[in-house]
């Protein structure tokens, strides 16, 4: 598995696209990386988006709360072990502008379709290589019972 | 004067692997041009070909983005921490909803 997650963040991260539907919801995954590069995800820190412009399709986390969410992260011995939003009435699927804006190589990527209001499907994604030929790969994520 | 930097994800493959590195400097651009001075192969990655940083990557001194300060005139004290923050955004295509290209 190359992220696992307990079902109690999974069901926050998809809560939070329901929460503020019909606009795309953002946070951070917060966790550990072990030596093969598998994340577990302990965390995740619901986040603002600051395109309040066009809330509806797209997202942007401030700069400042990444680095405010780091350190903290840090004090805690935790990592960024990636990010997720949603896809309000759209497929859980990385867009072109998805793709385009992220710059976080090694970390996952997760997206959860929120259809009419209520989560769908949460897909991860791997965002692999370097920024001139990145590209996002299916990831398997497992959710654990507790 | 040591100044501590913190390294993200995507760049601690070409920083030995470090999450936090110590460079000696007195302005943020002494910072990073002592970072890539260690680590060469950051260079690429925090900056384009006219020298200039990559527009996604945000670099903050403390709290302050420093394009709010002097930039890379900034000045660092022993205290201080200068964290590199690639950006975090995306979307939705409106034309391939609009479209009904996805079921």
């Amino acid at each position: 598995m190359a992220l696992k997650m307990s079902r109690s963040l999974y069901d926050r991260l998809r809560r939070h696209g329901e929460k503020t539907y019909p606009h795309e919801c953002c946070g951070v995954l917060l966790g550990e990386f072990d030596e093969a590069g598998e994340k577990v995800a302990r965390n995740i820190v619901q986040c603002g988006s600051t395109r309040t412009d066009s809330p509806a399709n797209r997202y942007h986390i401030s700069p400042s709360d990444l680095v405010r969410i780091q350190r903290e992260a840090l004090l805690a011995g935790h990592d960024i072990v990636g990010f997720y939003h949603s896809h309000p009435d759209h497929p859980a699927r990385w867009s072109a502008t998805d793709l385009a804006e992220a710059h976080w190589t090694g970390c996952s990527y997760v997206i959860t379709s929120v259809e009419e209001g209520r989560a769908a499907l949460t897909n991860a994604y791997l965002l692999v290589g370097e920024e001139d030929g990145k590209h996002f790969d299916d990831e398997v994520y497992e959710v654990s019972a507790e | 004067m040591p100044i501590k930097v913190l390294i993200p994800t995507p760049l601690r493959p070409y920083a030995g692997k470090q999450s936090m590195i110590e460079v000696n400097a007195k302005t943020v651009g002494e910072v990073l041009s002592n970072l890539v001075a260690q680590h060469p192969d950051l260079r690429r990655h925090l900056f384009s070909e006219d020298g200039k940083l990559r527009s996604f990557v945000n670099v903050y001194l403390n709290d302050e983005d420093i394009r709010y300060l002097t930039k890379d005139a900034t000045s660092v004290k022993e205290s201080d921490t200068v964290t590199i923050v690639p950006s975090v955004a995306g979307g939705i295509e409106l034309a391939d909803r609009a479209s009904g290209l996805f079921e």
